[in-house]
């Protein structure tokens, strides 16, 4: 522990000074092109405030929450999840042309983007850290198991798993298996079991004491 | 190019290491990382595939240790400084030294934010060709090392697998990074068992899925 401690600590001072510069950087990379007449703040600011505050993971948590709910829906999302997807208002940018990787009884969904950090911004809004970073990207594919053993989900051996890596411009959505004991519950109520990670695939949809507790 | 990018199946990189309620930015140089990014890809001077390339082909070793963020603002500067937008002086000083380009447009403004975002930017194209492919079929990924950009990744090249789905058009990456156009090809989801890519100690239900172009592909 006081090893891990210790490593941690020379961590975040390296990351600090180094993060430092790079923050220098950028601003006076933003006066420059304020400066040159390339960029307008005010549409530097939208454009942060849209994925900071508007468009996020309760996207999708509406839309698989209404495929829970609508068995019609389900299967629109399984055939055409780019229309299915758009007629609920999630649209655009990392968002084009989506798939929806439905998990089952014996099947267990997983998406990366080995090559770079292909995400679906429209349902999901901007990849974190982790996602973009090497360790996952390197051992999803390889390890996907061990990789969902790191985020505390165990699957059963029967339970096979897919790994979807981003490869093109197509970006996927995972749909959890939706919890017992949620019969009659109303599509808001089930969005609040849908967390990010298990629309990634690195972690299952909450149960109604994980909500409650 | 097998650059730093090419992550699948590298061994060494640590934990994953999720963090417990992550904000959606870590520091305001992101945030204004981030949307420079995008607003100066607005211009439409570089594509998506050239922006990739931009970013992997930083140094092996510095992409690798760098954040997202700043692989972002590397990729940037490198854009702007090939297209012309700005000289390494202006960059290391952030004080303009020459006449801005004229792009015959004003910056994109606040207002105009929202409906370029809803629209994007499809990649899929319209094909006169039928697909050599069909669902079902068993394929192999084709072995090559290509010193320009591509998005068949090291670990599926010379393995087998079959395709099950298939998405029509979709501009090639190998040529429009480079600015030789869009060279549209049909495209198509691979499934690879586990144990094809990873040998057989992979748990034999397991399988990795990834959307291949068709050049990238042969009949197995």
């Amino acid at each position: 522990m006081a090893h891990d401690h210790n490593h941690d600590h020379h961590h975040h001072e390296g990351e600090h000074s180094e993060l430092s510069e790079t923050a220098l950087r950028v601003k006076a990379l933003e006066s420059l092109l304020v400066e040159k007449g390339y960029v307008d703040p005010a549409a530097l600011d939208e454009l942060i405030e849209t994925y900071e505050t508007r468009v996020g993971p309760r996207n999708g948590a509406q839309v698989v929450a209404k495929a829970w709910s609508d068995a019609g829906f389900m299967e629109k999302l399984r055939t055409d999840a780019t229309n299915a997807i758009a007629d609920m208002g999630f649209i655009g940018r990392q968002g084009e042309h989506m798939v929806a990787a439905i998990n089952t009884e014996d099947t267990h969904n997983m998406v990366v983007c080995t090559l770079c950090s292909c995400y679906p911004w429209p349902v999901l809004g901007l990849p974190p850290v982790w996602y973009k970073a090497p360790p996952y990207r390197s051992r999803a594919v390889s390890d996907p198991r061990g990789v969902l053993a790191e985020f505390g989900v165990q699957l059963p051996e029967n339970v096979g798993v897919k790994v979807w890596d981003s490869t093109a411009e197509v970006r996927y959505l995972v749909v959890p298996q939706r919890p017992e004991g949620t019969e009659g519950w109303s599509e808001d109520r089930l969005a609040t079991l849908v967390t990010r990670n298990s629309m990634i695939g690195t972690g299952l949809a909450l149960t109604p004491d994980e909500v409650t507790s | 190019m097998n650059g730093g990018q090419d992550l699948g199946g590298v061994h060494g990189l640590g934990p994953i290491d999720p963090e417990t309620d992550e904000p959606v930015f870590h520091a305001e140089w992101e945030k204004r990382a981030f949307a420079l990014t995008l607003a100066m890809g607005f211009y439409g001077q570089w594509n998506i595939d050239q922006g990739r390339h931009a970013r992997e082909s930083m140094h092996p070793a510095k992409y690798m240790t760098s954040s997202y963020y700043q692989i972002w603002t590397e990729g940037l500067t490198k854009l702007m400084l090939d297209t012309g937008f700005v000289v390494p002086g202006e960059v290391h000083l952030g004080r303009q030294e020459v006449t801005p380009r004229d792009l015959h447009r004003d910056p994109v403004g606040a207002d105009e934010v929202a409906a370029i975002l809803a629209k994007g930017g499809p990649a899929s194209r319209d094909l006169d060709t039928a697909p050599k492919f069909k669902i079902g079929h068993k394929v192999r990924a084709i072995r090559m090392n290509p010193e320009g950009h591509t998005r068949l990744p090291r670990y599926l090249r010379g393995c087998e697998g079959e395709i099950v789905a298939w998405h029509k058009g979709h501009v090639f990456p190998d040529t429009n990074a480079h600015g030789k156009g869009e060279n549209p090809q049909h495209l198509y989801t691979v499934k690879f068992a586990a144990r094809e890519l990873w040998g057989t100690d992979a748990p034999a239900n397991d399988c990795m899925h990834a959307d291949l172009w068709e050049s990238y592909l042969v009949p197995a």
